[in-house]
């Protein structure tokens, strides 16, 4: 049965047309009631960057025009307002679709993790509703599989792609892990809550807020479960934290080199990890000559990042050779089901056969014993069986070819099945 | 004995060389060889062991008594140490320094007759087994960490220089590197030192003379045990730990692979 996607994202649409085409939960689930009212399979993936419809229906049209009446009732924007916005794809390009978003190759940043949790989303929200039918099952199971393939057998997803996450992956090249450290907070700035947010998810263990204002200083502390301290303070902090990060609005260093080298002689070795995203810079340069510091301004992490979505496109050119190997399965899968019909009614009726052959013989098997009987309905339901199971192979094969349906025409023909086993059937181009 | 043998070095030798080039190519594209790297040292210890199961089965006393015996020994040591990490991911970049080294000192092995027929020694088996194999496992202990302490320099060296492709290659932390580099010295050390405790009581017992390798040998010992005081007294960590780690490397370097062919066998 056709499958069709219509939807749009962050190529298409701003940021203020995209607010009105996303579902949250409920809306969500109101949405499949509706969009699967005639059997129609319906799935809907929404996300910050994507809304995206998938349904499967034996009228495309029909399902295509549903899709738009339901995210113009969404929106509250007319048919032709929306139709700009939106893209409609179809069977084995909306299946390719789908997977090369799992892999995060639709992304603003290629590789980006989150998407593969969205799409696994939309497949539960889709089982639950009971909306998701054989075809969107095999869909976004294979799609979270290619996602999965994608990232484990790529480097798509292994580097930062913001300034915030190389700042703490920087960090975890110098210590192990962040668990347990303590942060040093220069300023209480909006990059310093981004970069002190990101370091948090990874499970440091004080933050230690120090600014000109103490009162901002002791919001953000608040914020961060941390506590604030006074700007003077802050050599004397120097020898119990691991991680810098220094954001003030200073026109000078607050950190110069002589006063890293003296709470470097407390430390015993420990390295510490500066992290400057101030400009003008917050920390003397000089302090990367002195042993166990390292010092990363905002244009050094800048060029990290950029190495790193470099490396993101290099390895999505692999990426997309796993799409396009999933997406030949898919179609194989999907012509294959053009003979199953063909297949069961053979099956049916060999069996139908075997069981009528078997009642006419009843009168010449009726002295054997039941362990005899059995052995006998055994023994036919295996000839049965060997017998259809060349025929059922060759035509599974057959089935991922141009020709595949002509063999199911050929064995409805050859054996009498008739057409009535397969409404759907419609020859492929 | 010496056909079996030559057929289990071949491929021991071969799986230890291919996976010299593929950790070498991984550095160029990362993570499209490694999984080839991490084969090739699986099934070049695998055939090196078999290697050296045959040996001790065909031997009538200690098998690898002889100079070139004892580095076929160190080198399935060092790989065998090498695997308790390299296989993780953020340590493949170890392999770059410890799979060409096992296989040029594993063809120096065989074009010494290190991979045939057993030599018989003219000391005990007991004296040589715990001699032999307690000095050789810490000096493939020792080599371990000075593969250790290269990759914690290299990986200081582009954090220092603020390489902007520094993400891009997998490797463990400086921490972890440093920790381990001590930690394998310090089960090393005591290795190194009931090893060549025994054969100096041996020397006293036998009134024999003092050779330059059992000199350089001592050195050794003195260059880690200065490594673990430091680190466990003065506070030593780092690059400092990491060039001392690689000063008794060379050490061991000149004792094993150039001076004792021509002194101590």
């Amino acid at each position: 049965m056709p499958l069709v996607l219509v939807g749009t994202s962050y190529q298409r649409a701003p940021v203020e047309l995209r607010e009105l085409l996303a579902y949250d939960p409920d809306l969500r689930r109101d949405a499949l009631g509706r969009l699967s009212t005639d059997g129609a399979e319906a799935a809907v993936l929404s996300t910050c960057n994507r809304t995206e419809v998938y349904g499967v229906n034996p009228e495309p049209r029909e399902l295509e025009e549903r899709i738009y009446g339901e995210l113009a009732g969404l929106s509250g924007l007319s048919h032709s307002e929306l139709a700009p916005a939106l893209y409609t794809v179809t069977d084995e390009a909306a299946a390719v679709h789908l997977f090369r978003v799992a892999a995060g190759l639709d992304s603003m940043v290629p590789g980006e993790a989150q998407i593969l949790g969205q799409v696994r989303e939309a497949y539960e929200a889709a089982r639950e509703k009971k909306t998701a039918g054989p075809t969107l099952h095999r869909l976004f199971r294979q799609a979270l599989r290619v996602g999965k393939r994608v990232r484990t057998e790529t480097a798509i997803g292994e580097n930062p792609a913001s300034v915030s996450s190389a700042a703490a992956e920087l960090a975890e090249r110098v210590f192990e892990n962040l668990e347990g450290r303590r942060i040093l907070l220069l300023g209480a700035g909006k990059t310093a809550d981004l970069t002190a947010a990101n370091l948090i998810s990874r499970g440091v263990g004080e933050i230690v807020v120090a600014n000109r204002s103490t009162e901002r200083a002791a919001g953000l502390a608040r914020r961060f479960g941390g506590r604030a301290v006074g700007l003077d303070a802050v050599e004397a902090e120097l020898a119990s934290t691991d991680v810098v990060v220094a954001s003030t609005s200073s026109q000078g260093f607050v950190l110069s080199a002589p006063q890293v080298a003296r709470a470097m002689k407390e430390r015993r070795g420990r390295p510490i990890f500066f992290i400057d995203i101030a400009v003008p810079r917050d920390v003397d340069p000089a302090v990367i000559e002195l042993e166990g510091c390292y010092l990363y301004d905002i244009d050094d992490l800048e060029r990290v990042v950029a190495e790193s979505v470099a490396g993101r496109r290099e390895e999505a050119v692999r990426a997309e050779a796993i799409v396009s190997e999933e997406a030949d399965s898919f179609r194989a899968w999907q012509l294959s089901l053009d003979v199953v019909p063909a297949i069961s009614s053979l099956r049916a009726r060999a069996e139908s056969i075997r069981r009528e052959e078997l009642e006419r013989a009843e009168g010449r098997l009726a002295s054997l014993s039941p362990s005899q009987r059995r052995a006998v309905e055994a023994l036919t339901s295996q000839i049965v069986a060997k017998l259809l199971h060349q025929p059922t192979v060759r035509m599974k094969e057959a089935a991922a070819g141009a020709d595949g349906i002509l063999y199911a025409d050929a064995v409805r023909h050859l054996f009498g099945l008739g057409d009535d086993a397969d409404p759907a059937r419609k020859p492929r181009q | 004995m010496t056909e079996t043998a030559l057929l289990l070095f071949w491929p021991a030798l071969a799986g230890y060389t291919e996976a010299a080039v593929a950790y070498a190519g991984d550095t160029v594209r990362p993570g499209r060889l490694v999984r080839y790297a991490i084969w090739g040292v699986r099934l070049g210890w695998l055939a090196q062991t078999a290697l050296l199961v045959a040996q001790a089965a065909s031997a009538d006393g200690f098998p690898w008594g002889t100079w070139a015996g004892s580095l076929n020994l160190f080198v399935w040591m060092c790989v065998g140490a090498y695997l308790i990490w390299g296989c993780r991911a953020p340590f493949r970049l170890l392999g770059l320094v410890v799979m060409p080294l096992a296989a040029v000192l594993l063809v120096l092995a065989w074009a010494a007759g290190g991979v045939g027929e057993p030599a018989g020694s003219q000391f005990g088996d007991v004296f040589l087994a715990f001699h032999v194999g307690l000095i050789l496992a810490a000096f493939a202990a020792f080599t371990l960490a000075a593969a250790l302490a290269s990759l914690y320099l290299w990986q200081e060296r582009r954090l220092k220089r603020r390489t902007p492709g520094v993400l891009r290659l997998r490797s463990p932390s400086l921490e972890t590197l440093d920790q381990l580099t001590g930690r394998t010295v310090a089960v090393a050390l005591p290795a190194l030192t009931v090893g060549a405790g025994i054969g100096l009581a041996r020397l006293e017992s036998e009134g024999a003379a003092f050779d330059a390798i059992m000199g350089l040998t001592l050195l050794t010992w003195v260059v880690y045990a200065a490594f673990l005081v430091l680190r466990w007294e003065a506070g030593w960590r780092g690059r400092r730990t990491a060039y001392l780690a690689l000063a008794g490397f060379l050490l061991v370097v000149l004792v094993r692979v150039v001076l004792t062919p021509f002194v101590h066998f």
